[in-house]
């Protein structure tokens, strides 16, 4: 049975917080640059609570997985944007929604309590997981958040962000129950995150191409007559 | 003899193909079908050997094969070799269609994405641990994008940006589940791998084991193409090129199935969580009647096909539930035979789309008479996906109905035969009309110029081959093959 102090489990559950004010933000910022400002400080939290957990549980595997975030998410993925995308996203232009922003704010809620409510049956049964009542439910709620923000959005780059704060929830719930990934197992999840936002980059640097924006909102074309 | 390094060289000889593509322009489709052709015998005697020896291992337990993943492999491999051999007439003729005057197809960027494609669908089967399952069934959509988007025109484009959208959110929510079994399997101190799963299953807490089955659910589903989360489906196979259909089609999707059929037994022998055969039924059965109505008012030949592909996968997946402790057969005979027949159809598909210069079936009539090689492919291949005998198909799908009946299981199979029934009668009507209706000579007049690539019809006779020969007789060996790998999703007891 591994025991932490307090002390840990509150400054856990602080980044936690940080973490889904950052997620919030990725998904109702009206801006582009905003949007990808706000998912760098959700990957900075998630660094910041793989070191909590790293510390608290003697686990090096999650220094590695602190390293693999910053620099995939934190560095890698804004330096492919702004190759691909460079003029949306930097040109300071505002994000077009299915939603306003109030009603998005009361899905989000919504959400937030499926997703508390489907992991509530599991956090009992997690025995000696000390992390796990914070970022479980904090994960899936991230998970569910960013499937909202690619449904929500109309714009690609919004679209692809809502894709990375899904893989950034699915990684937050994860770093809590298990840090014994193999290393080949690690090091393919270092290189696939680099990897999904180039060919989405050059998916994007093509639609921008082909049709002179970005929008896939516009991009409607294919369905049953 | 020394097998460890099998599984290794069936994804190194595609790699290998994929950098002498890139390499060498003019010779990249040769390159490919050779690459192709090359992993197709390493696949078959890897299935050899785990039919008369068990399953294979290698690397240190990086790779595991056994004989349901080896069943799998046999359709993956087959159908990268005909389609790498399709390809190469196919996109000449193709470019051909569509412009004029138009340069050279992009064969440097086709071959190495074909390569590298089928190599990371040929990782599922082959790799032991579950996360590198989840990275290559990632990855599956990351190098196949840019292939449903080949055309580069605004609605590829529009194809491909939904395929990934929706596919990507799918894996990010497996992604979780995929995590928590292997904190479930580590905690019971067990590999991640299908054995260890196995062997933890009955130890593992049911909520947790249940919240990661029903991500994967959803999140495979989308891959799978699982109504509602189908809707990428018919968009991709519209739009991408018939080659790119056959693998998407007949073995991409089932990549994702393939997951969700092998957690069924862990689920099983878990003894708090009770008729998990009810979630595949229901998620089976919603699917397959769906793609059954929308095959009824489908107006173009590719996505008929693609809504196909959405009724086979939730037949293979209610056929897993109904066949739940009982006899699997019908369901790994149906996913092993739908990724020759699928393929098959899409190569017809793709050659009747370049005579008339439409998919559109209201535009296209007379087949036969313009070409009958491709008119008569395309009635066979129809035929053979609506599960009419002699074809595999039909094998497949009797089983699955007798297995039902006889166990009685009235409503579900009831329901199934319906659905089949209905999708039968809906694409053996747009058949017809395509095949056997009057040539309209006023409009869509075959282009004199464009002439039927004969490297495509050689790989669709080529693929008509396990079509027509496994409706009737399959070799011993693979009928053990069969057999041994229903056996991995039965549950007895």
């Amino acid at each position: 049975m591994i025991t932490v102090s307090p002390i840990m489990l509150s400054i856990a559950g602080s980044v936690a917080a940080l973490f889904v004010v950052f997620g919030l933000g990725v998904m109702v910022s009206r801006q582009m640059l905003a949007s990808l400002r706000f998912f760098m400080g959700q990957s900075i939290a998630l660094t910041l609570s793989a070191l909590v957990l790293a510390d608290a549980l003697h686990t090096v595997n999650l220094l590695w997985v602190a390293l693999i975030t910053f620099v995939t998410k934190v560095i890698a993925v804004p330096l492919v944007l702004r190759w691909a995308a460079g003029e949306e996203v930097y040109g300071r232009r505002e994000v077009d929604q299915a939603l306003g922003i109030p009603a998005s704010v009361l899905v989000a809620a919504v959400f937030a309590l499926v997703g508390w409510f489907a992991v509530a049956p599991v956090l009992p049964t997690l025995h000696g997981v000390p992390f796990a009542v914070i970022n479980l439910p904090t994960g899936l709620i991230m998970v569910l958040w960013g499937a909202f923000t690619v449904a929500l959005r109309r714009e690609s780059v919004a679209q692809m962000m809502g894709l990375l704060i899904m893989e950034n929830g699915a990684f937050f719930g994860s770093i809590a129950i298990v840090h014994n990934l193999t290393v080949i197992a690690e090091i393919a999840a270092a290189v696939d995150v680099p990897i999904v936002a180039l060919v989405i980059g050059l998916l994007i640097r093509s639609i921008r191409r082909v049709t002179g924006s970005t929008r896939v909102g516009t991009l409607d074309k294919l369905h049953e007559h | 003899m020394n097998t460890e390094w099998l599984p290794a060289l069936i994804l190194l000889v595609p790699l290998c193909g994929a950098l002498l593509a890139l390499a060498n322009r003019r010779s990249a489709p040769y390159f490919s079908v050779l690459a192709a052709f090359i992993t197709l015998l390493l696949a078959i005697s890897a299935a050899w050997q785990v039919e008369a020896h068990g399953p294979l291992s290698g690397s240190d337990g990086l790779f595991y094969l056994d004989a349901l993943g080896a069943l799998y492999l046999l359709p993956v491999s087959f159908v990268y070799f005909t389609s790498s051999l399709y390809a190469i007439g196919y996109l000449w003729a193709r470019q051909q269609e569509q412009a004029k005057d138009a340069a050279e197809p992009r064969y440097r960027q086709y071959f190495p994405l074909m390569n590298v494609f089928a190599l990371v669908i040929l990782a599922v089967p082959l790799v032991a641990n579950l996360a590198l399952m989840w990275i290559a069934i990632e990855l599956t959509t990351v190098f196949s994008a840019f292939l449903v988007a080949y055309e580069d025109r605004a609605e590829a484009l529009e194809a491909a940006w939904k395929y990934v959208a929706l596919t990507s959110m799918g894996a990010m929510i497996a992604l979780l589940g995929v995590l928590m079994l292997y904190y479930g399997t580590h905690a019971a101190g067990q590999a991640p791998t299908w054995d260890g799963l196995l062997k933890a299953a009955p130890h593992m807490s049911a909520p947790l084991l249940l919240l990661a089955f029903v991500l994967w659910l959803i999140g495979f589903g989308a891959k799978t193409g699982l109504v509602p989360m189908h809707t990428w489906l018919p968009d991709a196979h519209s739009q991408a090129p018939a080659s790119v259909c056959a693998v998407l089609s007949g073995v991409e999707t089932s990549a994702a199935l393939y997951m969700l059929l092998r957690i069924y037994p862990a689920l099983a022998v878990n003894p708090g969580i009770h008729d998990p055969a009810a979630w595949y039924m229901t998620a089976g059965l919603i699917t397959v009647g769906s793609a059954a109505f929308m095959l009824i008012q489908v107006h173009d030949f590719k996505r008929m096909f693609a809504y196909s592909t959405i009724e086979h996968m939730g037949i293979i997946l209610t056929a897993c539930g109904i066949g739940a402790a009982v006899h699997e057969q019908g369901t790994v005979y149906q996913l092993f035979a739908h990724g020759f027949t699928k393929s098959f159809c899409f190569f017809a598909a793709g050659l009747a789309g370049i005579i008339f210069g439409t998919q559109e079936i209201a535009k296209v009539r007379g087949l036969i008479s313009r070409a009958p090689a491709v008119g008569w492919a395309l009635i066979l291949g129809t035929l053979a996906i609506a599960g009419a005998p002699p074809f595999a198909l039909f094998l497949s799908e009797f089983e699955i109905l007798d297995t039902g009946y006889s166990n009685g299981q009235y409503l579900p199979t009831g329901l199934l035969t319906a659905f089949i029934v209905i999708a039968f009668i809906a694409l053996a009507y747009q058949a017809t009309r395509i095949a056997f209706g009057t040539p309209d000579t006023a409009q869509n007049e075959p282009s004199p110029a464009i002439k039927i690539p004969r490297s495509s019809l050689a790989a669709m006779a080529i693929a008509f081959i396990p079509v027509l020969v496994f409706g009737f007789y399959l070799p011993p060996p693979l009928t053990h093959l069969v057999h041994e790998a229903a056996q991995l999703l039965e549950v007895q007891g």
